[in-house]
């Protein structure tokens, strides 16, 4: 397919390409049956420059990234909507509306879905953040509004309503489900109670600022978000960081996956009902978490990872305690997985719970440990992969069959495999500095970072403002394509399962909330 | 014909049961967690939070029925009453002549049928949810529980659990291998009742695989400490229960009140075994489906008919 779009510098190869209505949705239609994913939707306010209302849509095509962008006039505010094709971009675009005001509508003229998504009554239906005009600080009174679930009628079926205020420690959203006895006919999520106006915030932050931020943007993924951050702004300035800061951050980057995955592992069990998982898989996550501590001076690695490099290195005898800690951790992981793969009731929970095939994978553009569970091998530490991961050669773990199961050797067999490239970063690491310089970008300069964290891909989209100050930085998380497929995976299933479907999946409220 | 001392053993019975039955919860809580490798709760922890419970102020909906308040009163009664007739410590227990296995199993169902109501009373998703799933858990368990407990009656020839207390502990050692299907079938018919692992589990904070928890999220305070203690107190009648029919030895006859201290030691011996075996099992198996839960109770009647059938076979 033809790529007749500007190149965008950086690390990850990606275009940029001007479209206009018309060509918003045939390019959309191209992309489609070329294969290619959704990746993010965003919009921007560029009416001070005189340039209205701007709505970008990042896919994922086979080359990199391709963001298409598009104009849209203020007056009109409406732009062709996706959600038909790509059935992730009907979330995104009802945010983008919350958010800057501008509404996607059908070719027949109709608005999709007009209810609100990240808009709970705390500002009013017509005022929107992202404006510039819309000050940070400017007060409003909350307002209830009543959110229009989808209704489900017949013999004998009734609504179950669940959160935002759970009985556990757990991010706040809300499910309903429509259930005849136990089996669930739909579920319908409500979430954007974590909204906290990140999106807005940035706005007031220098580009140097805004990575501390973009760490906290999902706390559990702060290394793949600060690296999506750094790339993107790297990608802007000219940066390349040195070999051995990248070997650092692909290090951070694992055990931020080990760690999770030894974290959801653990919980995992404990939602089968198997308690005894989760006290070993809790313990091994904390060692984890400790060496981290000790090691680079952060539990989670927050903000270790800097414009330009990384802000912890490691000597020998840090290098060979890694080490020991990766083989202990191999050998009991090894143990705990027998015990997993062999424990007849757990097992039993698991395989064929809350399929997801991998045909509505598919169809719904799910990303990360989902997809490759759901029979769908995309990570792009692998494709298109960058460094330093093309000297690693990591391998994709995956599964056909979607269930619980799957997702529980799917993480089983990533946190062997991140293991394994510990041991290569280790073995490999390259001398020199562990940070460059990074120049002030040019005032309209953009860039993009993408990587693969542990529960699936990260975009961040940067753009500079004058004098180094960020106009307008938009995170995304892979939690906006999978959440959709939570409500398809459940379909059939018995309400007693979710608890355990939602566990398998993992999803970030924070993320996607922002 | 009620002494003087057979009104004493079986009042110092019931208090016995009502003080001790959260040890028992504290004694399994420990185990569990030492079994999951976890620093344990105190032994008292249960006894804490009772006290807790009782201090804090009642939270009740507003369309909460007198029924609401008052059944976790019902349920408390229900228990001690069911505390009263097993024999624990003695077998002279003046309530025995008034009832027997059968009323015993009543009175559990008659505590289910009250926390059921109870449960649905508010009108929340999750506590008629939970009181679904505790009728379809109950309905299959009695039926085994009383199979069980007719097992044991046709060894001892009586409905009485004191007779067949005497009957059981009393015959020079036989080996019954009726009683061995009934142990099986009783011992999954408790877990079942008690709301554990593999049918339930009581320390679950996800609303929606509750069953027992659910009937009672909207309990608070006192209403709670004395449905937290019912739950405590259910616990111990089962092991109670099963000490009484398959391990019978060391419970004092008639009324001496020699006897009955004799048996304390006794009886903290066998429900500490009892119970870290409890832990145990909960520790190795995983919670069920629920759907599966009627496959291991229909398991456990088919044990327990099994049970009747060996013992008219071999042993009548």
């Amino acid at each position: 397919m033809e790529i007749s779009a500007q190149p965008v510098p950086g690390a990850v190869p990606a275009w940029r390409k001007q479209v206009d209505a018309e060509r918003w949705r045939t390019l959309a239609e191209q992309l489609l049956s070329a294969g290619s994913r959704l990746g993010a939707l965003w919009a921007s306010d560029e009416r001070d420059r005189g340039g209205g209302y701007l709505l970008r849509a990042l896919y994922v095509i086979f080359e990199g990234l391709l963001i298409a962008e598009l104009r849209v006039d203020p007056a009109l505010a409406t732009y062709p909507d996706l959600s038909d094709l790509f059935a992730c971009a009907g979330r995104m675009q009802r945010a983008a509306f919350d958010l800057c005001g501008m509404r996607a509508v059908s070719i027949s003229g109709e608005i999709p879905d007009v209810r609100p998504w990240l808009r709970h009554g705390a500002w009013p239906a017509d005022a929107h953040p992202l404006h510039r005009e819309h000050a940070l600080s400017q007060p409003h009174p909350q307002t209830e509004e009543r959110y229009a679930f989808v209704p489900v009628e017949g013999e004998g079926v009734h609504e179950i309503a669940v959160g935002p205020v759970h009985a556990g420690i757990i991010e706040p959203g809300h499910f309903r489900f429509s259930v005849v006895g136990e089996r669930v006919l739909r579920l319908e999520q409500r979430l954007g109670y974590k909204h906290k106006g990140i999106e807005k915030r940035f706005e007031s932050l220098s580009l140097a600022e805004g990575i501390r931020l973009a760490g906290r943007v999902s706390g559990d993924s702060t290394v793949a978000y600060a690296w999506a951050y750094a790339m993107a702004l790297e990608g802007m300035a000219g940066t390349t960081p040195p070999a051995r800061a990248l070997y650092l951050r692909a290090l951070f980057l694992e055990r931020e996956r080990i760690a999770n995955h030894l974290g959801d592992l653990g919980s995992l069990g404990n939602d089968g009902g198997l308690a005894f998982g989760l006290a070993q898989f809790s313990r091994l996550k904390e060692d984890m978490l400790r060496t981290n501590a000790a090691l680079f001076g952060h539990r989670y690695l927050m903000d270790r990872v800097v414009p330009g490099g990384v802000a912890a290195d490691i000597g020998d005898s840090e290098s060979a305690a890694i080490l020991a800690e990766g083989e202990r951790l191999r050998t009991e992981l090894r143990t705990l997985r027998a015990i997993y793969y062999n424990h007849a009731g757990l097992q039993d929970r698991c395989i064929t719970c809350g399929r997801l095939t991998p045909r509505t994978a598919a169809t719904l553009g799910v990303v990360g440990l989902v997809a490759r569970a759901s029979g769908h091998a995309i990570d792009l530490r692998v494709h298109p992969g960058h460094p330093p991961y093309g000297e690693l050669q990591p391998e994709i773990a995956s599964h056909r069959n979607g269930d619980v199961a799957a997702r529980i050797v799917v993480r089983f067999e990533e946190a062997f495999e991140s293991l394994k490239l510990q041991r290569r970063i280790l073995h490999r690491l390259p001398t020199g500095p562990i940070a460059a310089s990074v120049c002030t970008p040019d005032e309209a300069a953009f860039g993009i970072g993408w990587i693969e964290g542990w529960r699936g891909e990260v975009f961040v989209a940067l753009e500079a403002g004058p004098n180094g100050a960020i106009r307008r930085c938009h995170p995304h998380d892979p939690s906006w394509q999978n959440w959709p497929a939570l409500e398809h995976a459940i379909i059939g299933n018995i309400v007693p399962d979710f608890p355990l479907v939602n566990k398998s999946f993992s999803l970030s409220y924070a993320g996607q909330d922002l | 014909m009620i002494s003087a001392a057979g009104i004493a053993a079986q009042l110092t019975e019931l208090a016995l049961a009502v003080v001790l039955a959260p040890l028992l919860t504290g004694w399994v809580n420990q185990c569990r967690a030492w079994l999951q490798n976890r620093s344990a709760p105190g032994l008292l922890q249960p006894y804490r939070m009772l006290a807790k419970l009782f201090q804090k102020e009642v939270a009740l909906a507003h369309n909460a029925s007198p029924m609401f308040r008052t059944a976790p009163y019902l349920v408390f009664g229900c228990l001690c009453v069911a505390a009263a007739i097993v024999p624990t410590l003695g077998t002279d227990l003046p309530l025995n002549a008034v009832a027997d296995a059968i009323a015993l199993v009543g009175l559990l169902a008659l505590a289910r049928m009250f926390i059921a109501l109870a449960g649905m009373d508010v009108g929340t998703a999750f506590g008629s949810l939970g009181a679904r799933r505790e009728m379809l858990v109950g309905f299959l368990a009695e039926p085994a529980l009383l199979m069980v407990l007719f097992t044991a009656s046709l060894i001892s020839h009586s409905t009485s659990l004191a007779t067949i207390v005497e009957t059981l502990a009393h015959r020079e050692l036989v080996i019954y291998p009726s009683m061995a299907f009934a142990g099986i079938a009783f011992t999954m018919v408790s877990l079942a009742e008690n709301a554990r692992i593999p049918v339930d589990n009581p320390s679950t904070h996800l609303e929606l695989t509750m069953i027992h928890e659910a009937m009672v999220l909207e309990y608070s305070g006192r209403h709670l400490a004395m449905i937290e203690w019912a739950a405590s107190l259910k616990l111990f009648v089962y092991s109670c229960m099963g000490l009484a029919l398959f391990f019978p030895w060391g419970v004092a006859e008639g009324g001496d009140w020699l006897g009955i201290v004799l048996a304390l030691p006794g009886l903290f011996v066998k429900l500490a075994i009892g119970g870290a075996g409890l832990s145990l099992i909960e520790t190795v198996s995983a919670k069920l489906r629920i759907f599966r839960a009627p496959e291991f109770l229909g398991t456990a009647f088919l044990l327990a008919v099994l049970a009747m059938l060996v013992h008219v076979l071999l042993e009548g």
